[in-house]
């Protein structure tokens, strides 16, 4: 084979290629973008800790005599409340924490049981809530893009109108989308200051700002990445990454989990007239 | 062939008169609505049998509304002092201490219409306006409902009265609205009812699924197409919604609910028929069917129309903010303290 004849070939095969990867992905019918319909999760286990880490005792410990031990309240749980190591989903490793906020971050750690937000089942924040281990489901049409998450029944409306700057914080953020070829990109803004990033006490302030982007891999894998800012507690912006996976089961569906009702005791319960053992 | 069909599906994608329709010929229910409005579930019974308000009728009750609003709004006296201990006497959501005033309420400033008519009640049908009679051990347990619920007039009535449990012993005996589990007034339904305030319903709709999102809770309900029912070992608050086209209407038909569904006084039985049809390509026309023979001894029927909105909807954050109702408790248990220490006396 002549070498020209060889060059033609292999453009040919890796046009083709790219082609049907392309193909692969679905696409929604009437604006011919991918098609993110469906329930997705992550197999992850960055709600634990988003950093690097090796696997720990416990989500809070205290000092033992050779190393750290399970701390007191969650003593019973044993290995339940244990946290699986991960080579985390921030790119580096770490996160750039200004030093009063890495202080704040071990006092989280520390008070974890009275402090995370997900305790109270509290609404999760972005980006917390792309990695819940629970599903979430998108539904989206040509003009609109919706991300109805399982935990805590909190969703997401993408709005595709810049409305301006957020009016008022809230726990899921403003959410505007734009599409840049086929990755969605959302500004995320007005997040209050009151959400975590994980059970291990990442925080962050009301001048939190995530850019997500959702990119189709295959028709049944969104790579997510997330850039974070938030000068007043990080040095410099950084960014997670991790794929999401389409729930393959049959009848894969969003369940109810309201979890309001299951922490009413937590809660309320020493309201009681009667209040119950606590 | 192919031609032919992309020609068809082209012209199916455009906005017909009757408004949008989707990609693969459905009318696009798609977008933001608001359904607050003047005309209540239930007809007032002097009105009969009468399903419509005469013009002049309709333009009373905007008048009378706006009229109430206006007063309401009026800036607060600064130099008000404290309500007289007990209360002021005030009765309503936030009585005796001063409560809602015309920057929470958005029940609309008039009543609907349907085909050019004003309509005197959302129930069409008991054709009095009214829901059907209650089952006696629905009734029974409706007035004991009622019982329990009293203004609140600064003392524990239950202990004098020697109610047991009191209303306010535990949570769980609470609406479910004060525990922020759902809108109060069925704003979540299913079906889902105009209420005091923040009534934005949004509807993302697509060939297999079609969510509808209540604003109140941020309740959302997902619709699966073309689907059968989940084992009733599933239960859930909204229930299980399924639907279908029947030409140009999408009917949805839920049940399975847990035991408090968003519906005042239905059980687990409740079984609903919403059909969700375009009027114009600004309003639907929203229908449903109750049927619940655990309490109701009829079905019935009522029909409201949603009027589309730029309106946005915030985030409806109840639980993360939800202090009154470790308050309420809080008040209930001093409330008993002062009772018992009175008793003593």
């Amino acid at each position: 084979m002549r070498p020209l004849a060889r060059t033609q070939l292999l453009i040919l095969i890796a046009v083709g290629s790219l082609w049907a990867q392309t193909r692969a992905i679905p696409r929604v019918a009437g604006s011919g973008k991918p098609d993110f319909n469906g329930i997705w999760q992550a197999l992850s286990p960055a709600n634990y800790d988003i950093e690097r880490h090796i696997a720990r005792p416990s989500l809070m410990l205290r000092k033992g005599p050779y190393g750290p031990l399970p701390a007191v309240p969650l003593l019973r749980l044993g290995a339940v409340a244990s946290v699986p190591g991960s080579m985390g989903i921030v790119t580096g490793g770490m996160i750039p924490y200004k030093p009063e906020a890495q202080k704040k971050r071990e006092e989280n750690r520390e008070n974890w049981l009275d402090r995370d937000p997900e305790i109270r089942c509290y609404l999760p924040g972005v980006p917390r809530a792309t990695y819940m281990p629970f599903p979430f489901q998108i539904i989206q049409n040509p003009k609109q893009f919706f991300i109805s998450y399982e935990y805590a029944g909190a969703n997401r409306d993408i709005l595709f109108k810049n409305p301006g700057p957020a009016e008022t914080d809230a726990w899921m953020g403003q959410s505007v989308g734009r599409w840049e070829g086929d990755t969605l990109v959302v500004d995320v803004t007005g997040l209050s200051d009151q959400s975590w990033f994980d059970r291990s006490g990442t925080h962050h302030s009301n001048q939190l700002h995530v850019v997500e982007r959702y990119t189709m891999t295959t028709a049944n894998h969104i790579q997510y990445e997330a850039t974070i800012e938030d000068p007043e507690v990080f040095t410099r912006p950084w960014k997670i990454s991790l794929p999401l996976y389409r729930r393959m089961e049959p009848d894969a569906r969003l369940m109810d989990f309201k979890c309001v009702e299951f922490v009413e005791e937590l809660v309320f319960g020493e309201h009681r007239r009667k209040p119950l053992p606590r | 062939m192919k031609i032919i069909l992309l020609f068809t599906a082209g012209v199916l994608a455009m906005p017909a008169a009757d408004g949008p329709r989707t990609a693969d010929g459905r009318p696009d229910l798609s977008g933001m609505y608001d359904i607050a409005t003047l005309t209540p579930l239930t007809r007032p019974t002097s009105l009969g049998e009468r399903l419509s308000l005469t013009d002049a009728e309709a333009k009373a009750l905007a008048k009378a509304n706006a009229e109430r609003m206006a007063k309401t709004n009026q800036s607060s006296d600064p130099n008000r002092t404290a309500p007289p201990v007990g209360g002021d006497g005030s009765e309503g959501a936030a009585g005796n201490v001063g409560g809602y005033n015309s920057l929470w309420v958005d029940s609309g400033t008039g009543a609907f219409k349907i085909d050019g008519k004003w309509r005197t009640s959302i129930i069409t049908d008991p054709p009095k306006g009214q829901m059907p009679p209650m089952i006696p051990e629905a009734r029974k347990r409706a007035m004991e409902r009622g019982r329990m619920n009293r203004p609140n007039r600064g003392d524990a009535w239950w202990i004098k009265d020697n109610v047991t449990p009191g209303p306010y012993d535990d949570p769980e005996l609470r609406p479910l609205a004060e525990r922020c589990l759902l809108g109060f007034g069925a704003s979540a339904g299913p079906p889902m009812m105009p209420v005091l305030y923040n009534n934005l319903k949004q509807i993302v709709q697509t060939k297999d699924t079609v969510l509808i999102l209540n604003e109140m809770v941020h309740d959302a309900r997902i619709v699966r197409m073309n689907a059968q029912h989940e084992p009733p070992e599933i239960r859930r608050w909204l229930g299980d919604s399924v639907g279908k086209w029947e030409g140009d209407t999408l009917v949805v038909d839920t049940i399975n609910f847990n035991d408090q569904p968003g519906l005042f006084g239905a059980t687990r039985s409740l079984h609903v028929i919403e059909r969700f049809s375009r009027i114009d390509a600004k309003t639907l026309l929203y229908k449903f069917t109750v049927e619940d023979a655990a309490v109701w001894a009829a079905p019935w029927s009522g029909e409201i129309v949603w009027p589309a909105t730029d309106a946005r909807i915030y985030e409806y954050a109840c639980h993360e903010g939800n202090y009154s109702f470790a308050n309420i408790l809080r008040g209930a248990r001093l409330l008993e303290a002062e009772a018992l220490a009175a008793k003593k006396k």
